[in-house]
């Protein structure tokens, strides 16, 4: 693999300061670099930086920060009581919806990892195959992704609705699909796989786009079946759009919150980490304490995915 | 469009009708979240505006986003121009929204005058020194019980709150389905157990349910908890002082657990909306809910809806208290034009506001008892009545108590309880150990 084109870019400009001595070296950037260069360098990478800093780090810390008071939102920040960890132990030991919460979370995971991804690769391949009508289908197929919340959470009302649903209808059943706390989760899981074979087939269907055609001509040339050029070639030479669909996908059920959230704001059946977090911090309860415990908890959890994904692909950058 | 110029009026503009009209608690989230990073920036948009006029007009918060109530708002500021000369401006923010964000609006820059309820929630505002003291207003009032007063009243001893309407909780029935049954009103439980069950006979779904959005359930706790406790029980429970595993609470969750196979099934998954259209449909017989019920049925069925107050449980407590919530208006902590907007506010507690609201209204009661109240339906004029005769009024669960706890345990707790009802003991544990951090802090 290590031949790929795509690995070898970082790789072409040697680093240039560091075989000279250091006042040479010194010297000689000041000549690579003019004023203007040098301003324009600053300002872009303090810019984002602050941007980072202002947009994500601050609320990130402000959280964990938070996540030790009991403040409900009102009156002045000096008026913060410090309370320890108590939130997280009342979060684990007293919060009932805490462990359903950790379970759809995994659950979501597993469901769009195992189900809905790879069915959302399999399609972009059978769209890459140029078939007739390939345009239609993939608007079809994207189409769950660029609708509105509000009108996602009103087309699977008409399907799952008891009394008045499509699907009760067509089956002649009784099923309460949303009230069920048995098997709403299921049913809110196929509208958000739904959702998500769209976007991941658009991605794929990207990458596939982009591979170079004399590579499945030289694999058919030496013999090799639809199949195993897909999983030999094709498939490892996609390796940067599979980790950000791996990426994608674990983001997605991470951040899962909107269906459950219009369904029944994440209660009975239901509980995701992010719908606990909103249901505790916004609105007129105002544990911002407590709901900060569940953020940081959540962002515990991401942390660990995005430090596995940050070790991959700097491993990927040195080799 | 122009440029929203508060924050009010900026968070009406977010909410798409399609999605306000998905149920009546449903909330964007994007909207609570845009308000909690926005608060402090359109805030100072709205002081801009105010500083720019001479302060003669009074801005009003209105969370009656419904067509009908939102008119009849409109009717008594009119009122009110007529009789005072001044002006005033009508923010309405969809009802959910405007409760959920309720905190960062009273926070930032709200409106003079705004709307609110009574209860634990509006006492706590007047503690945290969020609202303005109506203790002057109140002595220009006149036509108010002391029921009223005392649920205008603060902690500190102080009015905060000026009461407009109240509707009752009551078992709700069609008169048509009960004539041609020949249904008598049950007034003891052993009666409404043998009227189920006739019910169930004749195919009906003895009593319509739906909890699909949490709250609906609290009134059915509510008024069991009246029926066998008594209020002065309600009211400690809601404030913390007793405890969930106490033998009292666990008899109210068996009481109910009891009725429970009389109510229609898979509640979770339904609004009450849904379960109202089965009584207007006539597939369910009864249906404890708040007057609004009424909203579900046609103009001509009007007539037909009837209704009887829950039904005695403990011979030594009665059937008299029940869940009355009342609203009305309160004063910003910082008005823009106080004089005006307590001109505003005494007008609206007067007996010209609620005459209006009474012509206007049929959906509502005034609580001003000076008020012309000829024009109240048949409906109208018996549940004025029933709150009448009442010994103790109640607000309803999630008024009577910390928000944070209501919406963050009662709600889940309650539905656990309709999923399993036969784990009483680990429910009001858990309630109980919720509560104790909750109220400690």
């Amino acid at each position: 693999m290590s031949d790929l084109p795509l690995i070898h870019v970082d790789h072409a400009v040697p680093a240039p300061a560091t075989a000279t001595p250091s006042r040479g070296g010194r010297g000689r950037r000041l000549r690579l670099l003019s004023r203007t260069d040098r301003v324009v360098i600053t300002l872009m990478v303090l810019v984002p930086l602050l941007l980072v800093v202002a947009l994500v780090w601050l609320p990130a810390l402000a959280t964990v920060a938070l996540s030790g008071t009991d403040w409900d939102g009102i009156g002045p920040i000096s008026e913060i009581d410090w309370v320890g960890g108590r939130n997280y132990s009342d979060v684990v030991n007293i919060y009932p919806p805490f462990v359903p919460a950790m379970q759809n979370n995994l659950l979501w995971l597993a469901a769009l990892f195992v189900v809905a991804t790879p069915f959302g690769m399999f399609l972009a391949v059978l769209l890459d195959k140029e078939i007739r009508g390939s345009r239609f289908y993939q608007t079809a197929l994207y189409l769950p992704v660029v609708l509105s919340l509000a009108l996602i959470g009103f087309v699977w009302q008409l399907i799952y609705s008891r009394d008045q649903g499509l699907l009760n209808a067509v089956l002649g059943s009784q099923t309460d699909w949303y009230g069920d706390p048995d098997v709403n989760i299921w049913a809110v899981l196929v509208a958000a796989g739904w959702r998500h074979v769209g976007y991941i087939m658009l991605l794929y269907l990207a990458g596939l786009k982009g591979v170079d055609p004399s590579l499945r001509e030289a694999a058919s040339v030496d013999g090799a079946s639809e199949t195993s050029t897909f999983f030999r070639v094709i498939f490892p030479v996609l390796r940067p759009i599979n980790i950000i669909v791996l990426v994608v996908t674990v983001i997605e059920s991470l951040r899962a919150f909107d269906l459950v959230w219009v369904i029944n704001k994440g209660r009975n059946g239901l509980e995701l980490i992010s719908a606990l977090v909103t249901q505790n911090v916004v609105g007129e309860a105002s544990r911002i304490g407590f709901g900060s415990a569940l953020a940081t908890i959540m962002l515990a959890v991401s942390l660990v995915f995005i430090t596995v994904y940050l070790a991959v692909v700097m491993r990927e950058n040195r080799r | 469009m122009s440029r929203p110029r508060t924050e009010a009026e900026y968070l009406a503009r977010l909410v798409p009708s399609s999605v306000a009209g998905i149920g009546r608690r449903s909330l964007i989230t994007g909207v609570g979240a845009g308000a909690l990073l926005g608060t402090g920036l359109l805030a100072g948009c709205g002081s801009d505006s105010g500083s720019g006029s001479d302060s003669k007009e009074v801005s009003v918060g209105s969370n009656q986003s419904d067509p009908k109530p939102k008119a009849v708002i409109a009717k008594v500021m009119d009122g009110f121009k007529t009789s005072s000369g001044i002006t005033t401006k009508i923010n309405t923010v969809d009802h959910n929204t405007y409760q959920e964000n309720i905190n960062n609006y009273l926070q930032g820059k709200p409106d003079d005058v705004f709307m609110w309820f009574a209860g634990y929630r509006m006492r706590f505002f007047a503690a945290k020194g969020l609202t303005g003291d109506l203790s002057d207003v109140w002595g220009k009032l006149s036509g108010y019980s002391d029921a009223f007063k005392k649920a205008s009243t603060g902690d500190d001893g102080k009015q905060y709150f000026v009461p407009s309407s109240y509707y009752p909780w009551a078992m709700f029935y069609r008169k048509s389905v009960w004539k041609q049954h020949g249904y008598q009103v049950p007034t003891t439980l052993d009666q409404l157990t043998a009227l189920s069950a006739q019910m169930k006979r004749d195919g009906l779904t003895p009593i319509a349910f739906a909890d699909k959005d949490g709250w609906p359930a609290m009134g059915t706790f509510d008024i069991l908890n009246l029926r066998i406790n008594g209020y002065q029980f309600h009211i400690d429970l809601m404030a913390g002082k007793e405890a969930w595993t106490s033998d009292k609470v666990k008899k109210v969750f068996d009481t109910w657990a009891g009725l429970l196979p009389v109510h229609q099934p898979d509640s979770l998954g339904r609004t009450w909306q849904e379960a109202a259209q089965s009584l207007q449909q006539k597939k369910s017989g009864m249906y404890l809910l708040g007057l609004f019920v009424a909203q579900q049925f046609g103009n001509d069925e009007q007539d037909d809806i009837d209704f009887f107050t829950f039904p005695e449980i403990d011979p030594a407590i009665g059937a008299k208290a029940l869940d009355a919530p009342i609203d009305g208006y309160m004063l910003a902590r910082k008005p823009k034009a106080e004089a005006n907007a307590k001109k505003l506010l005494e007008y609206v507690g007067s007996k010209e506001a609620a005459d209006i609201t009474v012509k206007n209204d049929p959906t509502t009661l005034v609580a001003n008892s000076g008020a012309d109240t000829s024009g109240y339906t048949a409906l109208q004029k018996k549940a004025a009545e029933l709150v009448g005769s009442a010994t103790e009024i109640a607000q309803f669960l999630d008024r009577d108590t910390r928000p944070d706890f209501a919406s963050t345990v009662i709600i889940p707790a309650l539905q656990q309880f309709i999923k399993n009802p036969k784990d009483i003991d680990g429910l009001v544990n858990s309630i109980e150990n919720q509560k104790k951090s909750i109220f400690t802090s």
